[in-house]
Formats: C-alpha cells, structure tokens, sequence
C-alpha cells in the first residue's frame, strides 16, 4: 500500500473531505436525522394516521401541485427574461438585472402580504379581476402567483450563464440554412438550454416546496383547500402534536428528496444526450 | 452565380471595416479574402452572406440585387470558424437540418444527407455527436450542412481556423478537390497567404478596410502591387539605401535599377523575397553582401536560412529548394523615398 501514498497533486484532500462531511452532517444530516428519530416516537398507527389522513394527503397534493405549476411558469418567464438580459443592450438593463434578485433579499411574508394586498377583492388589481371570477388572495392560485416570484429568481440565474455562453453563431448558422425564428428558437436554442432548464427548473421547485412565509399570508390556510404542507405541519405545532408534525416533516421530506433525485437522474440523462 | 459587391462601407462605432470597397466574384470561382486581422475580410464575408448589413453600397448575386434581402432568404452555404454545429442533433440531423426547415420529404432527406455523408466521407457516423467527433470531421459536418441545400453560393469564414496543422493540411486539399467537383461559387477568408495561395483559384489581399491587390495567385506572387503585399505574402528582406543614375546602393548591395535614370540621388526602400536571394560560398561576380548563416530551418519544403551581414547590419531570409537552384536576384520593388 506504501505506492499508493499522496500520489495526488492537489494537497488537502482528506481535510476538505472531512471538512465537507462535518459541515454537512452539522447542517443537514444531523436535523434530518433528529427529525425522523422525533417522529419514530410515535407507534407506527399513530404515524400513519398522521400522515395519511385526508387533510395531511390535500397538504401534500397542494404542496407538490402548486410547486410544479409554480415552477414551470418560472421556466417560461425566467427563460425570457434570462434572454433579455442576455441579448438586449438596454440603458435599464441594470435595474432590471438588480430586480431580478428582489426576490432572494426581501422577506417572503412581505411578498406574501402584499400580493395578498393586491388580490383581495378591493385591493389595486383584486377589484378587476375579481369580478371575472378570478380569486388571486385566499385560494390556490395565490399560493401559485407567490410560489412563482420567489422561484422566479433561480431560473434566470441558473440560465443567464448558459445563455451567454451560447454562440450567436448556431443561430446565425441556423439562419443561413433558412430557418425562421421560431425553428431557430424551437430547433436550435431551446434544445441547447435544455439541460440547463432542467436544473433550473428543480431549483424552483425545490424552492417551492419548502416555501412557508409567503404562502401563509396569501393562501388563507383553509384545512383541504389551501392549507400547503408546511402550514399543517405549523397547524400541529401549535397544537403540541411534535410527533405528528414531524411525521408530516418527514413525508414532505421524502417527496422532495425523490423528486429532487428524479430530477437529477432526469438532468443526468439529458446532459449525457446533449454531451 | 457570380457575385458583385459594390462600393461598400461598413462603420462600427469609429471603426472603419470597410470603405468603400468593391470586389468581383466570377461565377464559378474559388476566392481567397486574405488580410490581417481588422482588415475588414470577416465583415465583408458577412455582409455577402447577409449576416451583416452595410451602411452603404450593393451586394449583387449575379444580376440579383440582394443588399436588403433576409439571410435566410439568400440561400447562402455559410461555414464558421467555430463549425456552429447544432450540439443536441447527431451528425445526420445536423447536415438535414436546412432541408428539414424547408419541409424536404422524409425519403428525400435521407438520400441527399447519404449523399453528402459520402462526399464528406464520414459515412458510418451519422448517428454520432458533434462532441464525438475530431475538429476535422467537424468542420467537414459544417460543410456538408452548408452544401445540402444546395446554396447559391458558398462562403467559409477561416474555416481551418482552429484546426491543427497536419488536419488543416488536409483540408485545404480536400477543399480545393471538393470544388472542382461541384463548381459552387466560393468565397473563405484566411489570414494565412499560403492557405490562400494553394486553395483558391482568386486572391484579394485586404487592408484597413480596402483591397491591395486582387488577381490570381501567381500574378499577385509575381508583381506584388505595393509594399503592403510584399510584406504580407512574407519572408521579405528591406533594404534602405540611394538610388541614382539607373542603379541602387542598398547598404553594400549594388544592383542595377533602370527604372530610374535620374542623376539626382533619392532615397529608396527595396524590398527583396527570400526566394530571390541566393546563397553562394564565393564571390561569383554578381552583386553581393557577405553574410554569416545564422539559422538554418530544414523542415518543409524549402528550407529557409536566416543570415546576418555584420558589415552592413542587416539580418537577411532565404530560402531555396535543396538540391534546387533558387531564381537569382530578381526582382526589386522600390518605394520611392522623399526627394533630398
């Protein structure tokens, strides 16, 4: 074995290894872990009743369901915004790249609140679209209208470096092979960034999923209408349910680790086809 | 399909690309645009594709006058440096993809893209990816990309740019072959003079925006318009020195130079190829320098000598085939200096 000594070149691996993993196990492993252990504290009935019940089930459904919707309007919005900022000379272009961050720096209650605000049926856009029918505070679609700005801001930052890195010149190629706009967008350039779209589609979802602040204030918390996940985990809290509430916290857990981990096979996938 | 550019100028910002250029492509032919980087070659490639729009003047192909036409509607073969290959699409996909965009039948398609699969020979690799390939077979992809629609006419921006040496080499073969074979009017841009000089069967040598000289290779090897070309087909040797009564005194060299009779002296700029100087050991009665060989580079097909005249001062390039007997002391191009 003494061949096998420091033959690499880099020095410090074992220590940024232990590093990693002491960081890892201090920030993520080890409240995961006390997590399921807190949860385990109940009899495994007490734990399906808890978790399979209709409210808990509505929970999750509306969870994961907003989330998704949420995180595909960003990719249709994000990517537009991303090739704006990255094509368009615009004297504006440096407030518009500055808004974009809003969302990562303002609190989400604050959003929360105030799309809230503006939804309610005497709030400034509330008043006109309530009349058509369309509800936007204390319903379903506002927790998709919120979920939507706070992961907006992670599509466009996960696809404004791939944007730019893409060479004008496969359009200008695709343009001389008489392509219009739309083949070159829907042949050539949404294809090249799709791997990227992928990623940044499980950013926002992801994000999503574990959105509480925002949500709260917009979606009115209606038991089996608009009561997200992490607001019944709340719910039981405050009822002193510690057990059942983790049970819930590791349910949502585990949805998000296989969905992350689905997207991440998916995003493996489609980098190898796309080498 | 010939193509006319007429009186062109194309400004960026203060930078002037082009100025007030006019070119001529005879149907048929293969044209080299050769020039130092910022002399305008790029742009004025772009402009006939179509990429780049001029501030004024006219781009004809044939009598066809498309300076305002979309790209797209040109019909143009357009090879890039960087090959521009569609990552996602095998190579197959890639080469179809202009035939695809026009709505081509499916059993058309795959008999033109065979076709060229053939002519590029990477049959056997459609199903690969572009990433899979070696920067040869990339650029050979571009091509059959650009052919397969059967363009107007077809224009390569340094198309063996960033390619290897011993690759490019092949190319450029495979290339000028590949033209034979299919006669399409071709235009490529190359700041390398003897890539230009083997491939292309027309030169225009660029400059700041404007052309120096356009013609044949040979004739532009033979009678090189200005000092400008000289210097930029290579290996030229300067002297400076006098010239007066119908011969030159070039520091030590003296050589006859009937072009100028005068008796008054002027001060003259000769510049002398490297082919056009010979190496003897004695003294043959010619005239002459002294020179010390300072470098020899065997490789290729000349072999090239550095000297260095201490008594004069000047470091000197030669160059002559082994074995071969190089021209002798030809030609001398002089600048004419200011009078004093």
């Amino acid at each position: 074995m003494t061949t096998d000594v420091n033959r690499r070149v880099l020095p410090g691996f074992a220590l940024s290894l232990g590093y990693t993993m002491f960081y890892l196990s201090l920030l993520v492993l080890i409240p995961i872990f006390a997590g399921v252990v807190k949860a385990s504290s109940l009899s495994f009935q007490n734990f399906w009743d808890a978790v399979s019940g209709d409210r808990a089930v509505a929970a999750y459904t509306l969870t994961v369901g907003a989330s998704f919707v949420s995180a595909a309007i960003d990719i249709v919005i994000g990517v537009l915004v991303a090739w704006v900022l990255v094509r368009y000379q615009s004297p504006l272009k440096g407030i518009f790249d500055a808004l974009v961050d809003l969302p990562f720096a303002l609190p989400t209650a604050v959003a929360g609140l105030v799309y809230s605000d503006l939804y309610v049926e005497n709030g400034w856009l509330g008043r006109f679209l309530v009349p058509l029918g369309i509800q936007g505070a204390y319903s379903r679609l506002g927790i998709v209208l919120v979920l939507t700005f706070i992961g907006f801001p992670f599509v466009v930052r996960t696809l404004q470096p791939v944007l730019e890195n893409l060479e004008t010149d496969i359009e200008e190629a695709a343009a001389c092979l008489g392509a219009n706009r739309w083949q070159t967008v829907t042949r050539v350039l949404l294809p090249a960034v799709w791997p990227a779209t992928i990623t940044a589609f499980a950013l926002a979802f992801a994000r999503a999923l574990g959105e509480y602040g925002s949500v709260v204030f917009i979606s009115g918390n209606m038991p089996y209408r608009t009561e997200i996940a992490p607001v019944l985990i709340v719910a039981r809290l405050e009822e002193f349910a510690y057990g059942e509430a983790t049970a819930i916290a590791v349910v949502l857990l585990v949805i998000s680790l296989v969905t992350l981990f689905l997207i991440n096979l998916l995003e493996r996938w489609s980098k190898q086809s796309h080498a | 399909m010939s193509i006319s550019v007429k009186d062109v100028t194309k400004r960026f910002g203060d930078f002037v690309a082009l100025d007030h250029l006019s070119v001529e492509v005879p149907s048929g032919a293969l044209l080299a645009l050769l020039g130092p980087s910022g002399s305008g070659k790029t742009t004025l490639l772009r402009i006939i594709a179509g990429l780049e729009v001029a501030d004024s003047g006219t781009v004809l192909y044939e009598d066809e006058d498309v300076t305002n036409s979309r790209v797209r509607d040109r019909n143009v073969g357009f090879v890039f440096q960087h090959y521009a290959l569609f990552r996602h699409m095998t190579v197959f996909e890639n080469i179809a993809f202009g035939l695809r965009v026009r709505h081509t039948p499916k059993a058309q398609v795959k008999e033109r893209v065979h076709e060229l699969l053939k002519l590029i020979q990477l049959e056997g690799l459609e199903r690969s990816l572009p990433s899979q390939l070696s920067g040869g077979q990339r650029q050979r992809v571009a091509l059959a990309r650009a052919l397969a629609v059967q363009p107007k006419v077809l224009l390569l921006d340094e198309p063996f740019g960033a390619l290897d040496a011993k690759v490019r080499q092949e190319l450029r073969q495979w290339l000028r072959r590949l033209h034979e074979e299919i006669h399409v009017t071709s235009v490529f841009v190359t700041h390398d003079q003897e890539e230009a000089f083997e491939v292309a069967d027309r030169v225009v040598i660029m400059n700041k925006g404007r052309i120096e000289q356009a013609g044949t290779p040979q004739e532009i090897f033979e009678q090189p318009a200005n000092p400008f070309v000289m210097d930029f087909l290579g290996n030229v040797n300067v002297f400076h020195g006098r010239v007066s009564g119908g011969r030159a005194d070039l520091g030590g060299l003296n050589v006859e130079y009937p072009e100028y009779m005068d008796r008054e002296s002027r001060e003259a700029t000769a510049f002398v190829r490297s082919h056009e100087l010979d190496i003897q050991r004695v003294r043959n009665g010619r005239p002459a320098l002294q020179a010390n060989i300072v470098h020899i580079n065997p490789a290729g097909q000349v072999v090239k000598v550095r000297l260095h005249a201490e008594q004069f001062g000047v470091w000197l390039n030669s160059s002559s085939r082994p074995g071969g007997c190089a021209s002798s002391f030809r030609t001398i191009k002089f600048e004419g200096g200011g009078d004093e």
